[in-house]
């Protein structure tokens, strides 16, 4: 065992424990915010196993799409939505925890199964740095046609989020003409909403 | 059969972390009572499936590596479902007034 390995399953211990007991922290905290900064610890450090397995470029765009983006958007609608509220009781919700964790159990029983009685073909010797370049050749040959439609995929999301998430204002309130509060959105609603049926 | 290639970890490895990421995810998405919780289960699941391409696309197809290529997609695809996501999650928050996934039964039989 020379060096050079023995550091490599050093920093996959860490990384595996770091994502196993981040993703067990986003389920199982209570508070939402605390889940979501697990959450961006959770994608870095899929970004570091990334860089294990020779895919610079993914762990790049891991942290840069997942952990810059992704990750503060949720934190933004934790941030907008955040009304603490005292879930009521519901019958049979130990039962139903338990009944989901036994499915949970035997699908990664399954997985474990699976990845353990396949006969793996070992593959050729992994590309290593230039990565990079073949992912660019790919991109640009036999997966162009996806490549184009992600981009309208990506137009089409952006369009939609901004459709949904709006909300229509109005400077004055139509029925009596007074001005109408344009504060920050989120709380408890005055007139905002209006009834826009001819009523 | 040795899979480890030139690293000393093996390929199981990855896919047993996968794994557990992924049954973990599964979990919170059944159980999650708060909305916002439940979008970051879908998030640990494409990142547990995320993990599984690129072990497979490093140690089975080190040439091509079509695996990292289809991983940009999905992170992608992660990308524009998550913004699509929180914006529902915002309209239903104005118009029922909770994120408790418990309350949102309009369709239920």
């Amino acid at each position: 065992m020379t060096i050079a390995s023995t550091t490599q399953l050093i920093c996959f211990a860490v990384l595996a424990f770091t994502v196993v007991a981040g993703a067990l922290g986003v389920v199982l905290l209570p508070n939402v915010v605390y889940a979501a900064f697990l959450l961006g610890g959770v994608f870095l450090s899929v970004a570091g196993l990334y860089l294990m397995l020779n895919a610079s470029f993914v762990a790049a765009a891991q942290v840069l799409v997942y952990v810059g983006a992704v990750n503060v958007l949720i934190l933004f609608a934790i941030m907008l939505v955040n009304k603490r509220e005292d879930l009521s009781a519901i019958p049979g919700l130990a039962l139903r925890r338990v009944l989901s964790g036994l499915v949970c159990g035997g699908l990664f029983a399954l997985l474990i199964r699976v990845a353990f009685t396949t006969p793996w073909v070992p593959g050729p010797e992994p590309v290593g740095e230039e990565a990079t370049i073949r992912i660019g050749e790919h991109l640009f040959s036999d997966y162009l046609l996806p490549f184009e439609l992600a981009s309208v995929l990506l137009l089409m999301a952006m369009i939609g989020a901004i459709v949904l998430a709006r909300r229509d204002v109005f400077s004055e309130d139509i029925a009596t003409g007074e001005s109408v509060d344009q504060g920050l959105i989120e709380k408890a609603r005055t007139p905002l909403l209006l009834d826009r049926s001819g009523r | 059969m040795d899979l480890s290639l030139s690293s000393g970890i093996p390929l199981q490895a990855f896919l047993v972390l996968a794994a557990v990421l992924f049954c973990t995810g599964v979990w919170g998405l059944i159980n999650s009572r708060n909305a916002v919780r439940v979008l970051m289960s879908i998030e640990l699941m494409l990142n547990a499936v995320n993990i599984n391409l690129m072990a497979f696309s490093s140690y089975l197809d080190g040439q091509l590596i079509r695996g990292q290529v289809f991983a940009i997609f999905v992170i992608t695809v992660a990308a524009a479902e998550a913004a699509v996501g929180l914006a529902i999650l915002l309209s239903l928050y104005r118009n029922r007034d909770t994120v408790d996934m418990e309350r949102f039964n309009l369709l239920r039989w």
